[in-house]
């Protein structure tokens, strides 16, 4: 399974969630295969869903799902020991690790080698890190979901891509939707 | 009231309840405020970008952010301002230590603090530079017109204002 697999089977799972999605490839199938309010498109800034996701989950109380990429997180390391030392029970941090970076046309990245991102996260004090394979993203997600408790999900997978068109929605539009859905999360 | 304290009230005052930081010694008393008060989270963060990731998280959840940083950050911080916190229309303030300016022992200072506002400029951000200690009393203002413009805006304290401000 690659990239836009894992995230067609985590469809589901996010359809009741705050969505933090990262740049690129992952946004644009998710905007493709799943559009919906509660997600917040990434459209530059590369490495940063974790932040936004952790600052997103600190302030209010309904669950924040960001899905970032082992290349992402490999440009923001400095997120893992921030997002260890504040914990937020309300937030989920889904890598898809397919070891490589994607969306520039699936160049090597070193989580693909010798690198492990869950074991980075685990010596950056990250209580709950949970490692699985493409075929049990969604699985995972959920029990990290109803675990209550802050979850960084490793999920590895196969590089490759499919043909998704950019998105086109104003950066304005899926800022002011994504805030009437974190208000009607917090009712 | 301290300088600091001064402008730990005003951000409280401002609705600000999420801050983010990488320190710089002449913004200590400002963090130990912040740290002492149960008004503002306080969140530092490893690196300025990083930390308006939080900033911009912090805002889409309905909390009024601020960020603080020195001046040489600004190198690292572009990318962030222009696709993320300008890109999505967010409203940022920074408060930063603006090193390199007279009163600096370290010469290398200076290299970054010659690029400040030229870094700003090229930006669109409107910048505010607080040399005298009176002109603190400008703060409340800034912050408001910082969220009413939903736009970031730079607040440069230099070693002067930190002199007369403690
Ligand atoms: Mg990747």
């Amino acid at each position: 399974m690659n990239r836009s697999e894992v995230i067609q089977s985590l469809l589901p799972v996010l359809r009741d969630e705050l969505v933090v999605c990262n740049i690129g490839l992952p946004s644009q199938e998710l905007h493709m295969m799943g559009d919906q309010p509660s997600n917040f498109y990434m459209l530059g800034t590369m490495g940063l869903a974790s932040s936004i996701g952790l600052g997103l989950a600190l302030v209010q109380e309904a669950r924040v799902v960001a899905i970032d990429g082992d290349g992402s997180v490999l440009t923001n390391l400095g997120t893992l020991p921030t997002i260890a030392n504040n914990v937020a029970d309300n937030f989920t941090l889904f890598i898809v690790d397919n070891g490589s970076y994607g969306s520039t046309g699936d160049q090597p990245t070193y989580a693909g080698r010798k690198t492990s991102l869950a074991r980075v996260a685990e010596a950056c004090g990250c209580e709950r890190v949970v490692e699985c394979d493409a075929g049990q993203a969604a699985e995972a997600l959920q029990d990290a979901l109803e675990s209550n408790r802050m979850t960084i999900i490793v999920c590895k997978c196969d590089p490759g891509n499919i043909p998704v068109p950019v998105i086109e929605k104003h950066p304005v539009t899926i800022r002011d939707r994504f805030i009437q859905a974190v208000r009607r999360a917090n009712g | 009231m301290s300088g600091s304290r001064k402008l730990v009230q005003d951000m409280v005052d401002a609705g600000i309840g999420f801050v983010t930081s990488v320190p710089c010694k002449q913004l200590k008393g400002v963090l130990e405020e912040i740290d002492a008060s149960d008004r503002i989270r306080h969140v530092p963060a490893n690196k300025e970008d990083e930390g308006m990731g939080l900033c911009a998280g912090a805002f889409l959840g309905g909390t009024r952010p601020c960020i603080i940083m020195q001046n040489t950050a600004l190198g690292v911080t572009v990318n962030a301002l222009a696709t993320l916190i300008q890109y999505y229309h967010m409203p940022l303030p920074m408060l930063i230590s603006y090193r390199g300016e007279v009163g600096e022992p370290v010469a290398c200072q200076v290299e970054m603090a010659v690029h400040t506002k030229a870094i700003l400029a090229q930006l669109n951000i409107q910048t505010y530079h607080f040399h005298r200690a009176q002109d603190a009393r400008e703060f409340p203002g800034i912050l408001r017109h910082t969220f009413m413009s939903s736009k970031p805006t730079a607040i440069l304290t230099d070693a002067t204002f930190w002199g007369e401000a403690q």
